[in-house]
């Protein structure tokens, strides 16, 4: 059912030469192509609309999921609707990640809608990595929305990677955190050509003492388009932090828009932005170690993205 | 060995910061000193290609290296230990040594370079070259990069500076380590009587110019008498030199 280019793509995206271990769910051109549960992992198919539920039981430890979606198929505009559900003092990892493979010419699409609920206590790693490969006149498409909803104490660290090959991507995260919740969140994302990415941060701090810390690094190559917004809000007592860390090369275009709101008095929110080219010094030292210029830059832009 | 053959360096608005230097480099330890301004720094940054000399000839082991690029000259057996050390957001200290060792460093490798200039080795492999390292730190994984080489010729732009809680007894012991490992010529530029006082030769630069240059024994202790005498030539060595005694 899964043949090799399909299998180059589960690997690019999920780290997977077999099938993984525990529970998953394999999406591929828009059908179902492989699942597995197990006895506090259920996986469920959605009949209103496409997409599935996943609902992991509360104290679930040390348990995973993966849940790849890959297209092969060119001209194909795959939309799903995804909905975790993380029990209470659970502690488990997600893995998610898109792989498309377009050579034909019409566009290869995938939006994916995931949303989680964290209940309370609960405990969350979630990787989501997106790649496009092929050498067709068709655009590789993707626009990943993510919500997450976070009761008190819940923990969520979020880890999302784009490094090649996605035409066009606009990529909505929007979060709420009550009580003691803290969401962390690390994008590296890497355009070339004249791919164009943007990134749009929302997260409502409303419960006592909760935190988030968005912290997005980007590179922006050859004439390739990056914008990143960012609105924290807090509402309570809380901690927000957001940084945007870019390098720009060639005749690259980056925006970094970042915006705090507080509307409380006992909100601590801070943002950092900077935007800049690699520093002259930097190329200088990897080149007195023997590096040419080239190999120097690549290895400045791969220890960034890391 | 290294040579250089009236050397000069100029600006692109034409100041003139090298004027004729010429010298040889074949001894152990060679110490360049001076007062500050005088062209030390643009001196070494000429020998390692990051400036193009504006006259004159360069020669490593009598291959002329003038117009040879920064890269081609480190890949001929040239390092350099950079003043104000880089900072490198998402290289770990780690990445840098296998760069510098030309293959990738095993852990202990890495280590064992670090443990050479001071530091609690399994403390800091893994550590990014980012903010959160101090000057102190940065300057000696900088010397540990170059240890990491180990070439023909090493040149230390100040080794010192930054690491006064470090003894000066383990610095000169890496300088002379390093030496039975390449056999090569190690260039310090130093204000230090301590460093002065291991080099087998000092040449004093001045004015973008060699002042002087001759054995250690014939020149460190004018230098010194002139220091002490408050000789307006070697008013800023002698503030070092008093740094140090104090």
């Amino acid at each position: 059912m899964i043949d090799a280019i399909e299998q180059n793509l589960l690997r690019e995206v999920a780290d997977l030469d077999s099938l993984p271990v525990g529970a998953y769910n394999i999406r591929a051109n828009g059908q179902l192509a492989g699942r597995n549960t197990t006895a506090n992992i259920d996986i469920v198919t959605k009949d209103d609309k496409p997409g599935i539920d996943i609902y992991i039981r509360p104290f679930t430890k040390n348990e995973s999921v993966h849940i790849p979606v890959i297209l092969s198929q060119t001209g194909l505009t795959d939309l799903v609707y995804n909905d975790f559900h993380i029990g209470e003092g659970a502690d488990v990892t997600i893995i998610a990640g898109c792989g498309i493979h377009n050579c034909g010419g019409g566009n290869a699409q995938h939006d994916g809608i995931h949303t989680f609920y964290l209940a309370k206590n609960a405990k969350l790693r979630y990787v989501e990595k997106h790649y496009g490969e092929g050498d067709g006149r068709g655009k590789q498409v993707m626009n990943p929305t993510t919500i997450v909803h976070l009761a008190e104490g819940a923990q969520m660290e979020m880890e999302t990677t784009q490094i090649a090959g996605i035409d066009d991507t606009l990529r909505k995260t929007s979060g709420d955190l009550a009580e003691g919740a803290s969401l962390v969140i690390h994008e590296k994302i890497m355009t070339t050509g004249d791919q164009h990415a943007v990134t749009d941060f929302d997260v409502d701090l409303n419960g006592e003492g909760c935190s988030a810390n968005v912290v997005s690094r980007s590179v922006a190559k050859d004439v390739s388009k990056q914008e990143f917004i960012s609105h924290i809000n807090g509402n309570c007592a809380c901690a927000g932090h957001s940084e945007c860390d870019a390098i720009i090369m060639d005749h690259a275009s980056v925006i970094a828009s970042p915006a705090l709101t507080a509307n409380s008095v006992d909100a601590s929110l801070i943002h950092e932005a900077a935007i800049g080219k690699i520093a002259g010094e930097q190329l200088i030292k990897l080149m007195t170690l023997g590096l040419t210029e080239k190999e120097a830059e690549d290895q400045i832009v791969n220890g960034f993205l890391k | 060995m290294l040579e250089l053959r009236h050397v000069g360096f100029e600006t692109d608005d034409n100041k003139e910061i090298l004027r004729d230097v010429s010298l040889t480099v074949q001894d152990r330890f060679v110490a360049i000193t001076g007062p500050n301004g005088g062209g030390k720094s643009t001196l070494a940054k000429v020998i390692a290609g990051i400036y193009q000399p504006t006259s004159g000839q360069i020669l490593l082991d009598g291959v002329d290296i003038t117009h040879l690029s920064i890269t081609e000259r480190a890949n001929l057996g040239l390092s350099y230990a950079f003043q104000q050390p880089v900072r490198f957001k998402g290289l770990r200290v780690k990445d840098l040594l296998s760069l510098a060792a030309g293959k990738n460093t095993s852990v202990n490798e890495a280590c064992s370079y670090l443990s050479e200039v001071g530091l609690c080795a399994r403390d800091y492999v893994d550590r990014e070259l980012n903010d959160s390292l101090s000057g102190g730190e940065l300057k000696r994984i900088e010397i540990a990069m170059v240890l990491a080489r180990g070439t023909k010729l090493s040149i230390f732009d100040e080794p010192e500076a930054g690491i006064d809680l470090w003894s000066f007894q383990n610095l000169i012991r890496v300088f002379e380590k390093m030496y039975e490992q390449t056999r090569g010529s190690i260039l310090i530029i130093s204000h230090q009587e301590r460093i002065l006082n291991i080099a087998d030769k000092i040449v004093v630069i001045k004015n973008g110019q060699v002042e002087k240059e001759g054995a250690r024994a014939d020149i460190l202790p004018a230098l010194l008498g002139s220091a002490d005498a408050g000789s307006p030539a070697c008013s800023v060595l002698a503030d070092k030199v008093e740094g140090v005694r104090k």
